[in-house]
Parts: C-alpha cells; structure tokens; sequence
C-alpha cells in the first residue's frame, strides 16, 4: 500500500512539473526560433551566394534532457499495447530544437550556417535499461561573410 | 587552423591532403552528477551536469584532432564528424573525425 501511495505521488510529481517544464520549454523555443529566423541553416554543403568569406567555423550546440516519471510511465504502457510513443516524441523534439538553438547561439556573428547534422544519443541511467536522458547534438559550420548586409 | 564540416573552404583550393586525423576522449559522469540525474529523472529537465561534460568532453576531441593536424603540417581540417558511443557502464567516448588539407 505504501509503495502504491509513493509510486503515485511520484508520478503526479512528474506530471505536474514534467508539464510545467514541458511548456515552458516550448515557450523558450519559439520565442527563440523566432528571433533566430532571418539566420538561415541549411543541410548542404555549398553557399548559395557567390559571396567572398571572412570567417568559417565549426558550431555544435547540445543538451541533455531528461525524461520524467510521468513521460516513462506512459513509454511503459506503450511497449505493452505498442504504437507511437508520444510522450517521448515531444521530449526529442524539444531537445533537438533546443541544440539548434544553442548552436545558433553560439555564434550570433554569423551569415548562414551550412551542413547542419543532428544527432541524439540515449543516455542510460544505469541501473535500469530505461532511458534516462537523451543528447542532441547539433553541428553545423557557420559562416560570416565579408560584407555584412545585416547590420 | 580552420575546422569545417563541409568538404571544401570556399575561395581556397586544396593544395595538399594529409589524409584522416581524429581526436577522442573517453569520459565517466561522476556520482554528484549522477545524483542529481536522479532527481531529475522524476521531474524532467535539462541534465546540466551531463550537458557540460558532453561539451567539455567534444571540445577536447577537437582539440586533439586539431593538435594531430598541426603535427602533420595542416592548416585546416575539412569534413569534421562527431561520433558518440557507450564504451562501458558509465563511460562514454566521443570523437571527432576528419580530414586535413593544407589551403
């Protein structure tokens, strides 16, 4: 009985901060992403403009996130009914827009950034084979042009 | 040293190709860390600890690659790659690839 009573106090504990994060997050992110917009990144590896280059340089941006109680327990009922785990589908695409972020971030000088690769990693609790974490990271080269129509 | 990951530097053509250089590390989280992953296991979040050793851990295999390019007498490394694997319970190793050219 009292195992019961903890394991759900843990998981309203995690609904309800899981979700306050959650949304926060998203608040973040698209506030952020809208800033960021008129700084193009693209997945090929040419310039689009046959302008002459000042400055190239490799970007990475990461973050680990965290999956909560709540998130874990309902991954857990869909591997008994199987289908799309959506709880988890948010959280990947929270950590990925959030590496973007950090990688355009990180060099606020830039043009453009070219060849952008994302890459996620589960990062294992231990001592369960469940998902503790997961990394996204992002790479790209940013790129500065000599004559910056920007100001 | 100019380190790219498209596989040309614009404006300068390649005169000389070194071939693969590489750089890893491979790095274990530390119990404090760990404790705190715990907790944040039930709430959600951002692992800080875990993101910051990452990026310290990545920076340094760049650091290593470059350093490998220097020696063979590259002034940039062209087409970078990151890899992560799990080598072990705990550990992680990272590295990053790629391929030095003199421009």
């Amino acid at each position: 009985m009292e195992s019961l009573i903890f394991f759900l106090f843990l998981l309203v504990l995690g609904f309800v901060l899981g979700k306050r994060y959650e949304s926060r997050h998203f608040a973040s992110i698209h506030k952020r992403e809208q800033e960021k917009l008129p700084v193009p990144v693209v997945s090929f590896d040419y310039l689009p403009e046959d302008r002459p280059v000042k400055e190239l340089r490799l970007v990475t941006g990461s973050v680990v996130v965290s999956v909560d109680y709540y998130k874990r327990f309902l991954a857990g009922l869909r591997q008994f009914f199987g289908g799309e785990v959506a709880s988890y589908v948010s959280l990947i695409d929270r950590a990925r827009r959030e590496a973007v972020l950090r990688m355009k971030e990180s060099c606020p000088q830039a043009d453009l950034f070219l060849n952008l690769r994302v890459e996620t990693s589960g990062i294992s609790r231990g001592e369960k084979k469940s998902v503790g974490g997961v990394e996204a990271l992002a790479y790209a080269t940013a790129v500065v042009y000599v004559d910056e129509i920007r100001p | 040293m100019i380190v790219t990951n498209i596989d040309n530097i614009p404006g300068m053509p390649i005169l000389e190709h070194y071939g693969i250089v590489q750089g890893s590390t491979i790095r274990a989280k530390h119990v404090g860390r760990d404790l705190m992953a715990g907790l944040k296991n039930i709430v959600g979040g951002e692992l800080k600890g875990y993101t910051e050793l990452l990026q310290e851990s990545r920076n340094q295999s760049v650091e290593r690659m470059v350093k490998q390019a220097q020696e063979l007498g590259a002034n940039a490394v062209i087409n970078v790659r990151f890899s992560t694997a799990s080598v072990a319970q705990g550990a992680a190793e990272i590295l990053a690839y790629g391929t030095a050219v003199r421009v």
